[in-house]
Formats: C-alpha cells, sequence, structure tokens
C-alpha cells in the first residue's frame, strides 16, 4: 500500500510540476520572455505522466508533436534546460535553436518535439522499426493530437506497422480541438480508437483524466506492442488553454472548459490520495510548493543563462561523422 | 577494371556497404520480389533476405519517415524512390524531418540516410514523370546532393553517400541504368563536394552534372571539329559544391556555359551564375549563358520534349554566343 502511495504521489509531483511549469510558461509568454508559438499542456497531463510512467527509458522510446513540455518533463528532463530552451538560451536542450515545438533529448529516447502536424508519426513507426531489425526488446510510445489523426501518414504508418509487427503504441491525445475545430465536425468516425480495426490493430478508448487509468492501459497497450502487436489508444482529454497562447479559444464556451475542470486529473489524483491512501491537505499543498519552487529555479536559470553565439547559427546543420561500421568506431 | 553498367555499378556499392555494415538495408516500392523497377537491387533479396531487402506499400511519406526514424534510431537505411517525382510526396518528411531535425534539437540528433533513384525526364513519361527536383533539394541546407554521371562516379559516391553521416539525396537516370564505363575491382571512395574534369579544355568551360554531363560531352566534341577547345566540368556533387574547381577553369577559359537541366528560375545553374559573375567578375569575357529546361511542363510529344530539354545544338548555339561576345569586346 505504501508503495502504490509512493508510485501514485510521484504521477502526482509529475503532474504538478507540468502544470506549474505551464501556467508560468503562459505568463512568461505573456512579458515575451518567451516567443513564436507556444502551445501549453495545462488539462492534459495525466496522459504524458501515465503512459510515460510505464516506460523503461534506457530501451524505450518516445516521440510527440509540438505540445510536448508536459512529454519532455514526464521523460524526466531538467526544467531548467527546457525553460532555458523557451527563453531561446545556449543553454537550452537545443542551444536555442528548437524552441518550445523541438524538445529533444535522445539519452532518455525523447527524440522530439515536431511542428508539422502528424509529421512525426512515420518518424516514430521508423524507430520501432529499428528496435524490430535489432530484434531488442523496447517499445515506442507515438503520442499526437486529434488533429493529426487524419493526415495521411498516420494511416500509412499504422499500415506498416501492422504489416511488420512492430513495437509501437500510438497514443491520440483526443483533446476535443484540432486548434479551434471541434474533432466531431472533421471525422467520419468520431471514435478514432475504432480506426484501429481498419489496420487489424488493437484500438481502446480510455480516460485521459485518470492517471492511474492510463497508466494501467498503457502498461497492457505496451505488453501487446513488444511482442509485435501495435496498439492504437484514442485517450480522451481536454486542454485548458487555447491552442497556442495567441488562441483565444472563442470556439468553446466558458462553461464547457469549466464542465472538464471538474474532471481535472490532478484534483482526481488528489482525492484519490487522500480518500485512500491518507494524504493530506498540507502534504498536497508541499507538493505543489515543491513543484512551485522547482519552475521558479527554472525560470531563474534561463533568464541569467546566456544567449548563443550569433556564430553558432552555422553549427548543428551536418554532423562531420561517417558511419563507420560497428566495431571500427 | 571491369566494364560495368551504372546499375551494376550501383548495385556493387550497395552490395560492398551491405556486407560492410549490418545496419544497412535498402527500403522502397518493388526493390526485393520484383527485383527493382529499374533492377539496380537484382538478386539483393536472395542475397541478403526480407529483414535488409525491403518491399513497401506504396507510401513514399510514411516509408521515408519510417527510414528516417529508423536512422536517428541508429541504422542506416537507404531508400529507393521509384521515381524522384513520386519523392515529391515524402518532401515533408525530407525537408522538415530530415533535413532539420540535427539543428533543431542542437546537434544531438543525426539522420544518416541515403534516398536514391531516378531524377529528371526520360522519354514519353509526360509532365508528371519527367522532372528533375536537383535544384528544388540542392536548396535545402541540412541536405547533400549528389548526382553522378558515369559508372565509376555512381559507385565511389554511394558508398561515400552511405557512409555519410547525413541526409543524402542521391539522384540517377532512367536513360543512364544502361550506360557502360570502366569500374575498378578494388574498392574505391569518391568524396563529396568534388567536381571532376571530364575534358580538359582551353576555349569555354563547360559546366553539367547528371545526365547532362553527356550532351556537354558530345557538344563538345562537335566543338573541336570547330576548332574550339572545351573543357567539360562534372558537378558530380551539388551540395556540397565544388566552387574552386569551377572558379580555376573559369581563369583558364574566362567563357562558361551552364548546362542545367531544372528549369531556370531560382535554380543550380542561375546561383552558380550568380558565384562565377561576383567571385570571377575580372575573369569573364562574356555574359554566363545557361542552358537549361524551357520554362514549362514536359510535354508528351517527342519532338515537343526534345525541344524542352537542353540539347547539343543549345549547347553549341550558346558557346558560340558566349565567344562571339569576346570578339564584339
Amino acid at each position: 500500500m505504501t508503495q502504490h502511495k509512493d508510485f501514485l504521489t510521484r504521477l502526482l509531483r509529475q503532474m504538478l510540476l507540468i502544470r506549474r511549469f505551464e501556467e508560468k510558461s503562459g505568463e512568461l509568454y505573456g512579458i515575451r520572455k518567451i516567443g513564436g508559438f507556444c502551445h501549453l499542456y495545462s488539462g492534459q497531463e495525466a496522459v504524458a505522466v501515465g503512459s510515460i510512467a510505464t516506460l523503461d527509458l534506457s530501451r524505450d522510446h518516445v516521440l510527440t508533436a509540438y505540445r510536448d513540455h508536459g512529454h519532455a518533463l514526464a521523460i524526466g528532463m531538467d526544467p531548467k534546460v527546457v525553460m532555458a530552451e523557451l527563453f531561446g538560451k545556449s543553454t537550452g536542450s537545443s542551444k536555442g535553436k528548437g524552441g518550445s515545438m523541438h524538445l529533444f533529448d535522445p539519452n532518455r529516447h525523447f527524440w522530439g518535439g515536431n511542428g508539422i502536424v502528424g509529421a512525426h508519426i512515420p518518424v516514430a513507426t521508423g524507430v520501432a522499426f529499428k528496435i524490430h531489425y535489432n530484434e531488442e526488446a523496447g517499445v515506442v510510445l507515438c503520442f499526437f493530437g486529434d488533429g493529426a489523426i487524419h493526415q495521411g501518414v498516420f494511416h500509412e504508418s499504422l499500415n506498416m506497422a501492422r504489416i511488420w509487427n512492430l513495437p509501437i503504441v500510438y497514443i491520440c491525445e483526443n483533446n476535443q480541438y484540432g486548434m479551434g475545430t471541434d474533432y466531431k465536425r472533421v471525422s467520419a468516425e468520431p471514435d478514432f480508437y475504432k480506426l484501429a480495426q481498419s489496420y487489424r490493430m488493437h484500438g481502446e478508448q480510455i480516460d485521459g483524466m485518470d492517471v492511474e487509468h492510463v497508466y494501467d492501459q498503457v502498461m497492457a497497450a505496451t505488453a501487446m506492442a513488444r511482442k509485435g502487436n501495435p496498439v492504437l489508444l484514442e485517450a480522451k482529454t481536454y486542454r485548458y488553454r487555447g491552442h497556442s497562447m495567441s488562441d483565444p479559444a472563442k470556439y468553446r464556451t466558458k462553461e464547457e472548459v469549466d464542465q472538464f475542470k471538474t474532471q481535472d486529473p490532478i484534483l482526481h489524483l488528489k482525492s484519490k490520495l487522500m480518500n485512500n491512501h491518507d494524504l493530506t491537505a498540507e502534504d498536497f499543498d508541499q507538493l505543489d510548493q515543491e513543484a512551485m519552487t522547482q519552475v521558479e529555479n527554472a525560470v531563474k536559470f534561463a533568464d541569467e543563462s546566456a544567449a548563443p553565439a550569433v556564430e553558432s547559427i552555422f553549427e548543428d546543420v551536418y554532423t562531420n561523422n561517417s558511419s563507420p561500421p560497428p566495431g571500427e568506431s | 577494371m571491369s566494364l560495368l553498367t551504372f546499375r551494376e555499378a550501383l548495385r556493387n556499392a550497395l552490395i560492398e556497404e551491405m556486407d560492410r555494415d549490418p545496419t544497412v538495408l535498402l527500403m522502397g516500392e518493388e526493390v526485393a520480389e520484383y527485383q527493382g523497377a529499374y533492377k539496380v537491387s537484382q538478386g539483393l533479396l536472395e542475397k541478403y533476405g526480407p529483414k535488409r531487402i525491403i518491399d513497401t506499400p506504396i507510401t513514399e511519406a510514411a516509408f521515408t519517415g519510417i527510414a528516417i526514424g529508423a536512422a536517428m534510431a541508429g541504422l542506416h537505411p537507404i531508400v529507393e524512390w521509384m521515381t524522384f517525382n513520386f519523392g515529391i510526396l515524402a518532401l515533408d518528411q525530407v525537408i522538415n524531418n530530415a533535413a532539420k531535425m540535427r539543428y533543431m534539437s542542437g546537434g544531438q540528433t543525426s539522420i544518416p540516410i541515403v534516398i536514391r533513384g531516378p531524377n529528371g525526364p526520360a522519354e514519353f513519361l509526360g509532365s508528371q514523370h519527367s522532372q528533375n527536383l536537383a535544384s528544388i533539394l540542392t536548396h535545402i541546407p541540412g541536405l547533400k546532393v549528389i548526382c553522378p554521371a558515369t559508372p565509376y562516379d555512381a559507385k565511389g559516391l554511394l558508398k561515400t553517400a552511405i557512409r555519410d553521416g547525413n541526409p543524402v539525396m542521391f539522384m540517377e537516370s532512367e536513360l543512364m541504368y544502361q550506360l557502360q564505363g570502366e569500374v575498378p575491382d578494388k574498392e574505391y571512395l569518391i568524396p563529396f563536394g568534388k567536381a571532376d574534369i571530364k575534358r580538359a579544355g582551353q576555349d569555354v568551360t563547360l559546366l553539367a552534372y547528371g545526365r547532362e554531363l553527356h550532351t556537354a560531352l558530345a557538344a563538345a566534341e562537335q566543338l573541336a571539329t570547330q576548332g574550339i577547345d572545351a573543357e567539360v566540368i562534372d558537378l558530380r556533387s551539388l551540395r556540397p559544391l565544388d566552387s574552386e574547381t569551377i572558379f580555376a577553369s573559369v581563369a583558364k577559359t574566362n567563357h562558361l556555359v551552364i548546362v542545367d537541366e531544372s528549369w531556370p528560375i531560382a535554380s543550380l545553374g542561375s546561383y552558380i551564375a550568380h558565384l562565377v559573375a561576383h567571385d570571377c567578375f575580372d575573369l569573364l569575357d562574356a555574359p554566363i549563358e545557361l542552358v537549361q529546361m524551357e520554362d514549362v511542363p514536359m510535354p508528351y510529344n517527342h519532338a515537343l520534349e526534345l525541344a524542352v530539354l537542353p540539347s547539343m545544338d543549345k549547347i553549341i548555339t550558346a558557346v558560340q554566343l558566349s565567344l562571339s561576345s569576346t570578339q564584339q569586346a
């Protein structure tokens, strides 16, 4: 029981970090410390946190789209390095060349952070192809939004994942809006998990607001995928903020947003921990305070970091490495 | 030395590199059981099995993306596009992912992939099958673009491409696969970024690459009968570009005719003309002449098709124009 409490508390800690990180990012965007496109993950925390908690990142891999801060923090990237990247600083994960949409941490097998809707789905499938080719034990989690599911490459990738039996779980985070478009308006089959049937693949709809449920479902899905049976999960979730910072989200009502906030994944886990595991309100406040402190430290680090040198624009276009055969490197 | 066709030279490069490095694999439409649409991969399925010689469905975008992901994760895939015309479907993967992943990740990733196949017009194929994408792809930082014109260069450059740590676009031509040439029996590599003087001369520099090299060489022979001694330079590598060899030749001949099977506007030829005009302004005795595709889609009728393409006559006329400008000066 204590072990389970520790586990759930770890998930709560991560979700709080993401929530506080995103609130701060929104604030800093407002005062132009962060520029460009900035897509916040608030409301969807349970999906990234619950899913990624199932992985062994020494052998498993994660790819996602441009709403990637949550996944980056969930795989364990240092909030300082992530915030510094949002600030465009030399200490950022991509040395200021990537920005909000392009967070990478190959050491933790996190391969981005992709800004073209759906374009990373074949890339993620290729990482699964590599696992299969090398006969390794890993699995790939490929996250994308409801907006990506109608892109051709989604369907093309699922087809090849199935014919080649690749170890991959496709996780559609259905936050209900592709930018400003209600997914039901543009989907011939609004129950996305059913699309898996067309590719003879297991598909399932899961509650993306319940982190423990997400964990259990993704764990079951990865077990299938590791045996060469790719899976499509549709996680029903909701984003509290607009599509990006420039979106006032006038396509939905305040009542709708408030209604979803009653299912808030953090509050849901909080009450579960309080009811079943003796978490106190003080304990929760303490955890929340820790998250805020981590974010404050990240902001301080980013703010005080040096800007990248202008000469660095010419670096990182090409690698000088050729690829020697294994054993000769 | 052995007399090999262009396709045999390519095949031998594939065989040598696949023997050298087990992470090298070939994927594409009809590469395995059909033995290759143009028979470059003939016999390879039997030799390496379906694990490494992989037939894909007709989904250029996704199988190119899969190869990109596999490359990022550690394999060395070679993708065969049945033609570069079909590769247009996959340009999102090439331009947005392969060419930019390293930069966006601040140098944390690399994409050692080769994308190869026939490029440019053949005969009677109509507008959609008769395009040369060399200029379009050479425009993109993050890619390397190689365009061999002889069996010797094809083999040496393909081996270098497979060992390069960056995405390499390797452009062949349907009309060259049967072309024969001497190829050493011993292993050799040809470095990128080195143009090759295919015919030394004193009076005018003819710059060409790919299939049009042979048109330029034929024009040079014709010009010789008129007492004009043309130097013919084969670019071989479009990006990186060997401007040094070009400038040295212009310094010798003081006249430049560029033969480029691209449409003229914003083409590789026009860029090289800018480089030479800028760096060799005082060395030029006449305006630089461009012989390119006419600025129209390719028609089906063969007489019209020939009228659209660069030709020996067009090259000779351009040379005569260039040399006559001198006399006027």
